[in-house]
């Protein structure tokens, strides 16, 4: 018993850091995705013109977390006929692909599970492709028709779009020279340039197509809620349910994450070789501190003691980790001997560039996610047949352009000796050039064969005719 | 130690749900269980330091082929079990086979030794810990001196989609 308690601890001792992460990430994306849920009701309100939850907290601020207990001691069903035990292991199915494939993810320079790992990107993306698994085993499993419609959409919708996905992070690929996720970060921080610029059509084809794949609106198709009640979740209740609604906010984590890894930049603040924008380093303690100070402000106004109390909590966390910042951009800036040399800030310093790559990261990966929110509330859901011709006839043949345009462009830069601006600007505007031909094709195609569909129909009998 | 605990973890759930994937009626169930031995499969793969080779089993096997496969298995209706074909020619050719697979696996035991202070039985075993990462070394093997059987390969299975779209396109001129 004794050599296992020290086998356990010496794992402990060894692999600390990366334990840690592991547990941060896996109770810290949970409370993410609630208020994330939160933002989208806000912003849907905002561009609704209408307020959105302001009962529970300030503003609904403490929302998320009324909701999570809802869910918790609501009832929980299964269905008589359903097959007990895939409807039983699909939801988990689902959280654990997408809480796994976080692992590979570097959300700062130390702030990772899986540092060493030599496939890096190719594991994110491979493991969180399993989480479809859940979808499809779910919706078949309820024994339903509307799941089932629902499963066999998002089964077609995800393979059609990953290939697309898959070409676009190839570009991005070509352009780093490396899987790794840590070495990609660093090769956009040595070419003074984000992905993002070099290669346009790779990012932006990957932006549609991980909307896609995440099942969101416009291509909601899978949960549509006007043709399928709630699609593959129709069935599920409670626990469950808020499980397969954690991965579905957790996959939007890590395309968001797969995108800014590759194609923003990383961990890497705007600029991070421009001196006069020092500044900005300063950005994450002020924000911090500034939303501890509102939180005491408004923590005397809530009407019930438990909300006082929450919001005392998250001012007191607030401050505390503002100050820990600070301390450090202090110490940086100032030559204070003592605090230099003592033993705890030797370890804050050694954390804190992975806490504060960790802000910009998370930042970018916001931003992305609003993007989502942005279309969802602005875009009509498709017609699965616009689906499909949007996936094979434009973006699949775009993105395969794509590859072959970076290839053409690093050749051209390596072989021809040209600098990689022109290069890259050429063959983004050659790629840009056969995407605006394959529309123009499709268009008239796609006239084409409406036309003979409606000649098809017009024979049909129409029964719901007057 | 670590490595034999980790290698026949996953090497005995890839037999269990092999043996349970046989076994089920249900379709789906079946697929499942598939996919656990493709995944324990995968496992063994990275225990033995084979990253690229592991996320390939995934994105291609589990990701690819068994999407395709549930996919069918739900737009097929297989609820109603299909008559058993048995004949005894079919039977025999099982037993042929299931001997020479045994009899493989036979000799690579009697051929393998014990790896020192691992208690794996490998053929000729480099230390796992001291091989290089091989995603770049397999890309430029298979890019350098392999690129001829690659292309090649690559030309079939293309040959072998446009025929899988041919046959599967509606015939508009029949007559």
């Amino acid at each position: 018993m004794n050599a296992v308690l020290q086998g356990v601890l010496a794992f402990v001792q060894t692999w600390w850091v990366e334990l840690l992460c592991a547990v941060l990430i896996v109770l810290v994306v949970p409370l993410i995705a609630g208020y994330i849920v939160l933002v989208e009701l806000k912003v849907m309100a905002d561009m609704q013109a209408r307020l959105g939850p302001m009962r529970v907290g300030p503003h609904g601020l403490l929302q998320p977390i009324a909701d999570a207990v809802k869910l918790l001691i609501k009832e929980d069903l299964i269905p008589d006929n359903a097959d007990q035990f895939i409807f039983w292991f699909a939801p988990v199915l689902s959280m654990t692909a997408a809480l796994t494939s976080m692992g590979a993810i570097a959300f700062g320079p130390w702030f990772q599970v899986a540092r060493d790992i030599n496939i890096g990107l190719l594991f994110v993306v491979g493991v969180s492709a399993l989480g479809p698994f859940g979808i499809v085993l779910g919706g078949w499993a309820s024994n339903n028709h509307y799941s089932i419609i629902g499963a066999i959409r998002s089964t077609a919708q995800l393979i059609s779009y990953e290939t697309t996905a898959g070409f676009a992070l190839v570009s991005g690929f070509l352009l780093a020279g490396t899987l790794k996720v840590s070495d990609i970060v660093q090769a956009q921080y040595a070419g003074h340039v984000w992905y993002v610029f070099l290669t346009p059509v790779g990012f932006f084809t990957y932006l549609i197509a991980s909307i896609a794949e995440t099942n969101r609106a416009p291509f909601d198709l899978p949960e549509a809620e006007s043709e399928l009640v709630a699609g593959y979740m129709t069935e599920y209740s409670g626990f469950r349910w808020s499980l397969y609604f954690l991965a579905e906010y957790a996959n939007m984590i890590v395309v968001g994450a797969v995108g800014t890894t590759l194609f923003l930049g990383g961990w890497l603040r705007p600029f991070p070789h421009v001196a006069w924008l020092g500044w900005v380093d300063a950005l994450p303690a002020l924000l911090l501190a500034a939303v501890g100070v509102y939180c005491v402000m408004r923590a005397g106004k809530q009407p019930a003691r438990v909300q006082a109390m929450f919001m005392w909590v998250v001012a007191l966390l607030c401050i505390v980790v503002a100050l820990i910042f600070g301390l450090v951009e202090v110490a940086h800036a100032s030559n204070f001997a003592a605090l230099q040399a003592s033993h705890s800030f030797l370890l804050l310093r050694s954390m804190y560039p992975g806490l504060y790559g960790a802000f910009w990261f998370l930042l970018k990966v916001s931003a992305y996610i609003y993007i989502f929110m942005w279309l969802r509330f602005t875009l009509p859901r498709f017609r699965f047949d616009q689906l499909m011709r949007l996936g094979w006839h434009i973006l699949i043949p775009l993105s395969l352009v794509n590859v072959i345009s970076v290839g053409v462009g690093l050749a051209l830069e390596s072989s021809l000796g040209w600098n990689r601006w022109p290069a890259m600007i050429l063959t983004s505007i050659a790629t840009l050039f056969v995407g605006m031909l394959l529309i123009r094709w499709n268009d008239k195609h796609a006239a084409a064969a409406s036309a003979s569909i409606a000649a098809d129909n017009s024979q049909v009998e129409d029964s719901y005719a007057g | 130690m670590l490595d034999s605990i980790v290698f026949y973890f996953f090497a005995g759930i890839a037999v269990l749900s092999a043996a349970l994937m046989v076994t089920r009626r249900n379709a789906i169930h079946s697929a499942v269980f598939l996919i656990t031995t493709l995944l324990s499969t995968a496992g063994i793969f990275l225990q033995l330091r084979a990253e690229f080779l592991f996320i390939g089993q995934i994105i291609l096997y589990v990701g690819g082929i068994m999407v395709l496969f549930i996919f069918v298995i739900m737009l097929v209706r297989l609820d109603v079990p299909l008559p058993q074909i048995r004949s005894r020619a079919r039977q025999w050719v099982a037993c042929i086979v299931a001997l020479v697979v045994f009899l493989e696996a036979a000799f690579i035991v009697w051929m393998s030794q014990k790896v020192p202070g691992q208690g794996l039985l490998v053929l000729r075993a480099a230390p796992a810990e001291k091989l290089p990462p091989n995603t770049e070394d397999l890309g430029k093997s298979l890019f350098g001196a392999y690129l001829l059987p690659f292309e090649i390969a690559s030309i079939l299975l293309l040959v072998a989609m446009i025929g899988a779209v041919v046959m599967g396109k509606k015939r508009t001129d029949a007559p």
